[in-house]
């Protein structure tokens, strides 16, 4: 056994890193989508829900989410960094002709749409969050409806948040189907299975998550 | 009836593996559509070394699909535009008359270009001799059935041994990765009794060997599988993901590997 031959070091390793904290990232954003469907039942239910995750665990239970979140993305972008090095690295003269025969758009992106939403969820934060990037009126902690409706109010703020979730369509999209793999769950009694799961959960999360800048800019929500 | 084609050539040509390579262009004319891919190029070179020229190169050696050597990318596929066809096995009636091939080496950094076509795959080689056989030693051909293998394990094995080891894998790749390929040497070996006592150490010591090379990783593209001539699964590759993770868990580092188990 070689010594430099790590699970960490390795290429199977560091898939395997992206795939578990993939699969994280994945339950928050079903999470997280859940929770936004609030909006459609009121300020009030908003509001409620957002005070409920704030005061989980006297306050605790936010911060192990976050801390377990953040660990996720760094460990989810530290093994795509290693990865996309290793890559790049694989095959020094590109091909002049180029033919794509089973990989999809999905596949081919995962990066660009990976930074569009490393770049998303820096803007979402100080968004919707902390407040500091809040076009669309002023930013008033605790007030979670009128700080969403008024920043979607807001033409380009709400395209952001649609183009946002077009990337997550494409990384979750094969990024679901693609950890099954990487985690060896494949067998040809639930192949077809795996790649309706993915295209399910994408539909879900991406549908629910843009409906609501649509919704406000329609005059549904204000 | 054969028809006769004639075509336009874009060929990768590269004297040595020091030097710079380059595009050439070549007319092949008159080309019947009942020859082979090689045949088309035979023809060419035919027609190169009457004009004085260098004939490209290109391997070969079967010509019957079994050997893997016939490693060329025409047409961004690799072994051309027929599934389950090596280049040796491909026709000229996959082509229509005036078309233009581009024909390329395979592209990546572990299968440095020889000359024109000809890539060296001993990187393949390297990694099978990490661990891709049994340490035993047999001797003669044992009995037919004297060990009981189930057949659903059987074909398993026999379809992942299937792999040729031509490299077209590596060579649809966008990441350049080799794992259809490592994944098909760890797998047959997997579903036999024989390869079980050496099962944990073997997708270790390969898949070391494997980055050792310099190959890609893969991100679950498919192209692999749909550019093996042999119709390799993606299944083998979870099947050495699902290996590698318990290998890693379970590893002992006092028990040394090549040959000591
Ligand atoms: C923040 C910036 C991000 C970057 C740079 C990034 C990058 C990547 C890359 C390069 C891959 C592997 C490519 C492939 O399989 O083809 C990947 C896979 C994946 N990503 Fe991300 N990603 C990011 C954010 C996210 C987020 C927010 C989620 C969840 C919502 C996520 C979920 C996944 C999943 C589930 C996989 C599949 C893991 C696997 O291949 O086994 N990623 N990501
Ligand atoms: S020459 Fe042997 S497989 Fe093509």
């Amino acid at each position: 056994m070689k010594p430099e031959a790590t699970f960490l070091g390795s290429s199977i390793g560091k898939k395997i890193v992206m795939a578990l904290t993939g699969i994280v990232l994945v339950l928050f954003v079903i999470g997280h989508m859940a929770g936004n469907l609030q909006v459609y039942k009121g300020a009030e239910a908003l509001n409620g829900y957002s005070e409920f995750l704030h005061h989980f665990l006297h306050g605790a239970g936010l911060w192990i989410a976050r801390i377990v979140l953040l660990a996720c993305v760094a460990l989810h972008i530290w093994a795509a960094a290693g990865l996309t090095r290793m890559n790049a690295a694989a095959r020094p003269v590109a091909y002049r002709k180029v033919h794509h025969e089973a990989s999809t758009w999905a596949s081919r992106y995962m990066r660009v749409t990976g930074f569009i939403l490393l770049f998303f969820i820096v803007f979402h934060l100080l968004n919707l969050t902390t407040g500091q990037w809040h076009p669309g009126g002023t930013f008033v902690k605790g007030e979670v409806y009128a700080n969403l409706i008024s920043t979607f109010q807001v033409k380009w703020v709400a395209a952001l948040y649609i183009v946002a979730m077009i990337a997550l369509a494409g990384h979750l999209s094969h990024g679901i189907w693609s950890l099954m793999q990487t985690l060896g769950w494949n067998h040809p009694r639930y192949n077809a299975l795996r790649k309706q799961l993915a295209w399910i959960v994408t539909a879900l999360v991406v549908i629910a998550n843009i409906s609501f800048p649509v919704a406000v800019l329609a005059g549904i929500l204000h | 009836m054969a028809k006769n084609l004639n075509l336009t050539l874009q060929v990768w040509r590269q004297k040595d593996a020091k030097s710079e390579g380059g595009f050439k262009s070549y007319k092949a004319e008159g080309i019947s559509d009942d020859m082979s891919f090689l045949e088309m190029l035979d023809i060419v070179n035919e027609g190169l070394i009457k004009a004085g020229d260098e004939p490209i190169a290109f391997d070969h050696d079967c010509r019957e699909g079994i050997c893997g050597m016939c490693s060329m990318v025409i047409n961004g596929r690799p072994h051309g535009p027929k599934d389950r066809t090596t280049t040796c096995q491909l026709h000229m009636r996959s082509f229509q008359d005036g078309d233009e091939i581009v024909i390329e080496p395979w592209r990546a950094k572990a299968f440095p270009v020889q000359r024109d076509l000809v890539v060296d795959r001993s990187a393949f080689d390297r990694v099978v001799a990490a661990g891709g056989f049994i340490t035993a030693n047999t001797g003669a051909a044992p009995d037919a059935n004297a060990i009981p293998v189930p057949k659903e394990k059987a074909d398993l094995a026999m379809a992942a041994a299937e792999c040729i080891g031509c490299g077209a894998c590596v060579a649809a790749c966008p990441n350049a990765s080799a794992m259809l390929f490592v994944s098909a040497k760890v797998s047959h070996l997997a579903h036999l009794p024989q390869g079980q006592a050496e099962r944990m150490i073997r997708v270790r010591d390969m898949v070391a060997q494997m980055d050792d090379e310099e190959f890609g990783t893969c991100t679950n593209h498919g192209e692999c599988e749909a550019a093996c001539p042999k119709s390799v699964q993606l299944e083998n590759i979870a099947l050495m993901n699902r290996d590698y993770l318990k290998a890693s868990l379970t590893y002992r580092p006092e028990v040394d590997a090549g040959g000591g188990l």
